[in-house]
């Protein structure tokens, strides 16, 4: 993402004595989000097993309820729902989104880029410069336009997200199999007769793989933003399937008699989001000497 | 240096073939493709429709239909609105201004604020501002926009009551004051994740040059660290910013649609998200097609600056 190369200046500059607290700290962030990742997962996995509430169930007489004072932990809905069986659920929903779709989009990116890196030429230049053209549409503006063409299904949702998402894996790892594809060990690869499919994928990517890792960790949290956004607006995962964007839906509505419908689901939102680019930061760091190819 | 500029310009006239490709796919990707508008209404026999789409030239070969099409988006004939039969670069140009005036404002915050953190960052490496400012602009980057943009209303028009809640005008007061009023919240929340790029950028940039010769030089021949970091550091710094800010504009397009949506500010991403729910395809299309468009002169203009301000681009 965006912090990508702005934390890559470490080289520039001598390090100094504050470098090894930065690392430490940076490690800690990542340890934070890491954590954090693993709790919203054990949350949204064995917490509906646990809750005594159902998300579904509707309690007309005990709507409204605000968080932290009643048997609700985190108080109800405008239909008397339980908030926090919705935010699991809803949770599993928006994880499994996120993981899906940062799959597809690495999948399809890597074999983009891949392709594009090794054959160069042609091929690679026409490749790259479709991924420069798809990257001229603003990915929230390319996201609603397909939203609006498909039926919103789990399935759906979770394709068109990747396919606003592939284009910066693609150019990464275009990257790095042009530069890894002339080094020794490739060249003799070649030599000893493997095939074009062999060397890609036996020696090049694995080689690649730690750019690979760092853009897939902040691809989740993209997608998970991604997700939120549109379910919001009504174009995403479809009620009564919760999940943390369609939570904030009737938000705004409530704003004033009821703030937590809104400020709740967003602070999930936010946690996940920020644990994977605390995570995925640390992750870049840790792999920093591989990441350099040349 | 015209040799580069003339390349660049190449490049993009390749990409705008690409985009365009890309547009028109889409439009044969929606649902009923371009006769969408008349398989809806009631009472439309086949027959009708075979004629509509003879008329429409939808029974052409697709390479003369993209032809076609293409022809049209570089006259400026992008079509009519379903909605209210407007043409299409009509109804998006009177939503443009909003738009830019609230991209300015935040970017004009962005370059004030994120400078400033960008540069203290550089100076004191590794200090408690450093990591504070690093841990923040991470935390402001993993904020849903349109999440925060409920809190800052939550918290300053509910519960402050500083701020109006949105639009762009209180009715009856047209006055600059009220727009301003109104601008504030929405630039805000826009500046937010543009101030988190800016700063970091900023930050690594400023490294970049501080750790270069000519600034050892003008610190050794004795010039006051101020004028040092100033005149000698900063504007250097700032040149590849120029880059930045073209190729942060698809962010910044895309953080207005949402801001603009939260705080019903009457811009483009209000049109586009209000053109989708009425499945009007020729504004969503156009829309679609109008912010690449920006995209790519704003990249292209951003280089061209770049190449005018900094003479060692002209080497190459």
């Amino acid at each position: 993402m965006t912090l990508a190369s702005a934390s890559t200046d470490a080289a520039v500059v001598p390090r100094r004595g504050g470098r090894g607290l930065r690392r430490f700290a940076r490690h800690r962030l990542a340890l934070i989000g890491a954590c954090t990742i693993v709790f919203l997962i054990l949350a949204a996995g064995i917490g509906p097993y646990i809750n005594p509430y159902d998300d579904l169930h509707i309690d007309i007489l005990h709507r409204f309820q605000p968080p932290f004072v009643g048997p609700h932990l985190l108080g109800t809905d405008q239909l008397g729902r339980d908030m926090l069986a919705r935010l699991e659920m809803a949770g599993r929903i928006s994880l499994t989104v996120g993981f899906a779709a940062m799959l597809l989009s690495i999948a399809f990116g890597t074999i983009v880029g891949m392709v594009a890196g090794f054959y160069g030429g042609l091929i690679g230049s026409v490749l790259m410069r479709l991924v420069d053209a798809v990257l001229c549409f603003p990915s929230i503006f390319l996201l609603l336009t397909l939203a609006a063409f498909v039926e919103p299904t789990l399935f759906t949702i979770t394709v068109i997200i990747a396919a606003t998402a592939w284009m910066e894996v693609s150019r990464l790892v275009e990257a790095q199999i042009r530069a890894l594809r002339d080094r020794d060990f490739a060249v003799a690869a070649v030599a000893l007769g493997a095939s074009d499919r062999m060397i890609m994928f036996r020696e090049l990517i694995p080689n690649a793989i730690a750019a690979v890792i760092v853009a897939a960790t902040l691809n989740v949290a993209r997608a998970i933003l991604l997700e939120s956004y549109i379910s919001f607006l009504g174009y995403g995962i479809q009620p009564p399937v919760p999940s943390w964007g369609n939570m904030l839906n009737n938000a705004q509505e409530y704003l004033v008699s009821a703030p937590w419908l809104a400020i709740i689901p967003g602070a999930a939102i936010t946690l996940a989001v920020t644990g994977f680019n605390f995570l995925g930061d640390g992750l870049r760091d840790a792999l920093d000497p591989r990441l350099d190819v040349r | 240096m015209s040799l580069y500029l003339l390349r660049r310009l190449g490049q993009s006239l390749i990409l705008l073939v690409l985009v365009s490709l890309i547009g028109f796919a889409l439009i044969h990707l929606a649902p009923g493709g371009p006769l969408a508008q008349f398989t809806l209404t009631p009472g439309m026999s086949s027959a009708d429709l075979a004629r509509i789409a003879h008329q429409m030239g939808l029974d052409r070969p697709l390479p003369v239909q993209y032809w076609e099409w293409f022809r049209r988006l570089l006259i400026g004939d992008w079509g009519l609105s379903y909605r209210d039969n407007q043409p299409v670069l009509a109804v998006i140009g009177s939503h443009v201004p909003a738009t830019l005036e609230l991209m300015i404002s935040s970017t004009l915050i962005a370059v004030l604020i994120g400078t400033w953190v960008g540069v203290l960052g550089a100076l004191r490496r590794y200090s408690i501002f450093d990591y504070l400012a690093t841990i923040g602009a991470m935390i402001a980057l993993s904020l849903p926009t349109f999440w925060f943009g409920l809190v800052v209303i939550y918290a300053f028009s509910v519960k402050l009551g500083w701020l109006p809640a949105g639009g762009m005008y209180t009715v009856g007061d047209g006055s600059l004051l009220d727009y301003a009023h109104h601008l504030i919240g929405p630039a805000m929340v826009l500046a937010l994740v543009t101030v988190a790029i800016w700063s970091r950028y900023m930050r690594s940039s400023m490294l970049e040059v501080t750790s270069q010769d000519f600034v050892r030089t003008a610190t050794a021949k004795g010039l006051p660290r101020r004028v040092v970091i100033i005149r000698h550091a900063l504007r250097n710094a700032l040149l590849p910013m120029i880059t930045l800010m073209g190729l942060q504009l698809p962010t910044l397009l895309g953080g207005a649609l949402v801001t603009e949506t939260i705080f019903t500010w009457p811009g483009m991403g209000r049109l586009f998200l209000d053109s989708i729910g009425y499945r009007d395809y020729p504004v969503v299309m156009g829309l679609l097609m109008f912010t690449a468009l920006l995209v790519l002169i704003g990249n292209l203009t951003a280089d061209m600056l770049y190449a005018l301000y900094d003479p060692r681009i002209r080497l190459d």
